[in-house]
């Protein structure tokens, strides 16, 4: 087991940057994750920890050790690939033992740790098919099996299961996490999933553009983004954004949604008028809440465990919002909307978090 | 049967010219060869029947008809491999190295088509006569060279050689072959460790081999046929001391030096046999070597 030290890690394809000045500190047998829209250089980083691409710039160490002119076959790691990347000649035995044939492994080491894994991803029954006479998710087990007979020190995976439905991704996703949870290695994994980012991780790499956006733990990306678009990524359904204004005056500071009445906060730390207000539809309910609006429902998605209401404010705007589902409501109905102070993010002009404090009497 | 006439009429339009060019210009003259090959034919009095004559005295009695046999087996067995492997040496080089460029490829199928040319023949001649390019550089490094062509212990080695430059169609089919294995087979070999040795024994070799097959079973046929290279080389006539004397060559001089026109079509049906042979042969070995991607079991 290994953690992992970027630094200034840059990655150019000819004149063309795609990733920049990228630092992070990996911890020894912690899950990481990277998220982040297609192409923002999720694959790059992963294949340059791999040593599948070279590094432009920067150091990466692996337990210490700076590996930039490491080959990949040295950096003691493993790599589960999205296309799985079985060898199609080979049965699911020899390709569980391909890889360890080249260290030396006693012949009786090989076949104890095929035996193990095949008994951990349960394939033992699979063992002598070809990977063509296997389903998706079986696939999957055995590129993943390929990995854990390295014994490696550090797991790197990308996108394993974007390629299965979604039945089988809910149930490889916690095969996973047990799989974590029994080996404690570290791992990185890569997704553009939110879900598999939020429900697997200890930590949380959001990437775009090849930059680091906010790194930290789910709960700490899920109730403290610090820019928009951690705010707009992270959350399902979608964070609701509102543009607001703010106004000095003595005694704190009011601020004006359209749609929405004005309200006070103590203090703003900001000199820009012009804010945006982020509120997740989980905290909207129907109803009254420490600031009310009216709005009217325009769409009603019942999702069983809860409802999605499209409400459209007096302004135009329609905000999500997520219902208990034991409700109602319908098409046209004139509801009220509300939501407590709290429960508001708020981001400067850039589009970055700024912390408010609240006006204690109103917060009530 | 009239509503499937019916519905493909169009193609069959299409497909006529093709038609009348195959009845009348192949499977006519196919079968007339076919006839010939049991009859005595000069070409001047009308073809006579001799029943099995012509194949027994081949079998029995003809020596040159064994030597032809023996150079061309003997040439085959060389210039196939040969050739194979440089095409997918090069195939291998263009495909790692050169990736994008196709203008590339089409210089290194330039040779090639040359070499399927008589004019490269005909160089080939020059290069590798007493007094040729090969001999006044071996000169400079203080080597007597031997006449090449002019020795029979060398002349056919000369034009193994000269089949080995002939490796454009193969490269091609061997490249399209090889940008058909994934690239991540080979990353997860390479971070798996695999020596670059392995990863070719391991995993393109194995991945390659309907390719392999394909372009074995086509070099084997087109050997069996050399003819043109060895025509020039040899002045047409097999010399040295029929050391050069192919098969086709031999065919050529009974049918057109000599106008035994039924002897010569039955050299034509053996030759035939030996090639359907081994294409045979190639088929019912390959479910044993080859592995095929969409196969059912
Ligand atoms: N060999 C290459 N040459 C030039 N540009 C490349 C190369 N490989 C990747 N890129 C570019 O680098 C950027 C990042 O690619 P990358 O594959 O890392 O994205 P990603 O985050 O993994 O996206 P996805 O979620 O779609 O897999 C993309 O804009 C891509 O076009
Ligand atoms: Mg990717």
């Amino acid at each position: 087991m290994a953690g992992l030290t970027l630094r200034n890690v840059g990655k150019r394809y000819g004149a063309m940057s795609i990733i920049q000045g990228l630092n992070l500190d990996i911890h020894d047998g912690e899950f990481l994750v990277l998220v982040g829209p297609s192409g923002c250089g999720k694959s790059t980083l992963l294949r340059m920890i791999a040593g599948l691409e070279d590094i432009s710039e920067g150091t990466i160490s692996i337990g210490g050790k700076v590996v930039n002119d490491l080959p990949a076959s040295k950096r003691e790691l493993s790599m589960v690939f999205q296309s799985y990347a079985l060898y199609p000649h080979m049965s699911v035995r020899k390709n569980l033992a391909f890889g360890l044939q080249n260290f030396k492994v006693s012949g009786a080491e090989v076949e104890r740790r095929v035996a193990e894994a095949a008994r951990i991803l349960q394939i033992e029954q699979l063992m002598d098919r070809k990977p063509r006479q296997l389903s998706g998710g079986q696939k999957q087990r055995v590129a993943i099996g390929r990995s854990i007979v390295r014994e490696p020190q550090l797991f790197l995976f990308d996108e394993p299961l974007s390629n299965l439905d979604a039945e089988l991704r809910v149930q490889m996703r916690a095969e996973l996490a047990s799989l974590y949870a029994r080996l404690g290695t570290t791992m990185i994994y890569v997704t553009h999933d939110q879900v598999e980012a939020m429900t697997m991780a200890s930590r949380i790499v959001v990437l775009r553009g090849g930059k680091i956006e906010q790194f930290g733990t789910p709960q700490e990306l899920y109730t403290r983004p610090q820019n928009l678009f951690v705010a707009g990524f992270i959350g399902s359904p979608k964070i609701n954004m509102l543009q607001a204004k703010a106004k000095r005056g003595a005694g704190g500071t009011v601020v004006s949604v359209a749609g929405m009445p004005d309200f006070a906060i103590a203090e703003l730390p900001t000199d820009d008028q012009a804010l945006t207000l982020c509120v997740r539809p989980s905290s909207l309910r129907v109803g009254n809440g420490d600031i009310t609006g009216e709005g009217t429902v325009r769409l009603v998605e019942y999702l069983g465990s809860e409802t999605l209401l499209h409400i459209a404010l007096s302004s135009g705007q329609v905000l999500l919002v997520s219902d208990n589902g034991r409700t109602s409501y319908r098409m046209g109905d004139a509801v009220k909307i509300g939501f407590d102070l709290p429960d508001l993010h708020y981001f400067d002009s850039r589009g970055q978090r700024i912390e408010v404090i609240q006006n204690e009497s109103q917060a009530q | 049967m009239k509503r499937f006439f019916a519905r493909n009429a169009p193609a069959y339009v299409f497909l006529l010219p093709w038609l009348i060019g195959f009845f009348l210009l192949a499977l006519g003259p196919i079968l007339a060869s076919l006839y010939l090959s049991f009859t005595r034919y000069d070409m001047v009095s009308a073809p006579r029947w001799i029943g099995w004559g012509n194949y027994e005295y081949m079998f029995t009695r003809d020596r040159r008809f064994w030597k032809a046999l023996e150079v061309t087996f003997t040439y085959v067995a060389l210039a196939v491999p040969a050739r194979l492997i440089m095409a997918l040496g090069v195939a291998m080089l263009l495909d790692k190295g050169l990736r994008t460029i196709g203008l590339y490829r089409a210089i290194f199928y330039l040779p090639s088509l040359l070499g399927a040319s008589i004019a490269i023949a005909i160089l080939w001649r020059q290069l590798f006569a007493a007094d040729g390019v090969v001999n006044q550089v071996l000169a400079m490094v203080g080597i007597q060279g031997a006449s090449w062509i002019t020795d029979p212990d060398t002349s056919l080695y000369t034009l193994v050689v000269l089949a080995m430059w002939q490796f454009g169609s193969p490269m091609l089919i061997f490249l399209a072959g090889l940008r058909g294995i994934p690239r991540d087979l080979y990353e997860a070999a390479e971070i798996d460790g695999t020596p670059r040795w392995r990863q070719f024994t391991r995993i393109t070799l194995p991945l390659l081999a309907p390719v392999i097959f394909f372009n074995l079973v086509l070099q084997t046929i087109d050997s069996f046929k050399t003819f043109s290279s060895a025509f020039i080389i040899s002045n047409g006539t097999g010399a040295p001391a029929d050391s050069l004397l192919f098969y086709t060559v031999y065919l050529f001089n009974e049918a057109f030096k000599f106008f035994r026109m039924g002897y010569a079509s039955a050299l034509a049906w053996f030759l035939l046999v030996i090639i359907a042979t081994f294409t045979a042969i190639a088929f019912f070995t390959s479910k044993y070597w080859v592995h095929y991607e969409n196969e059912r079991d």
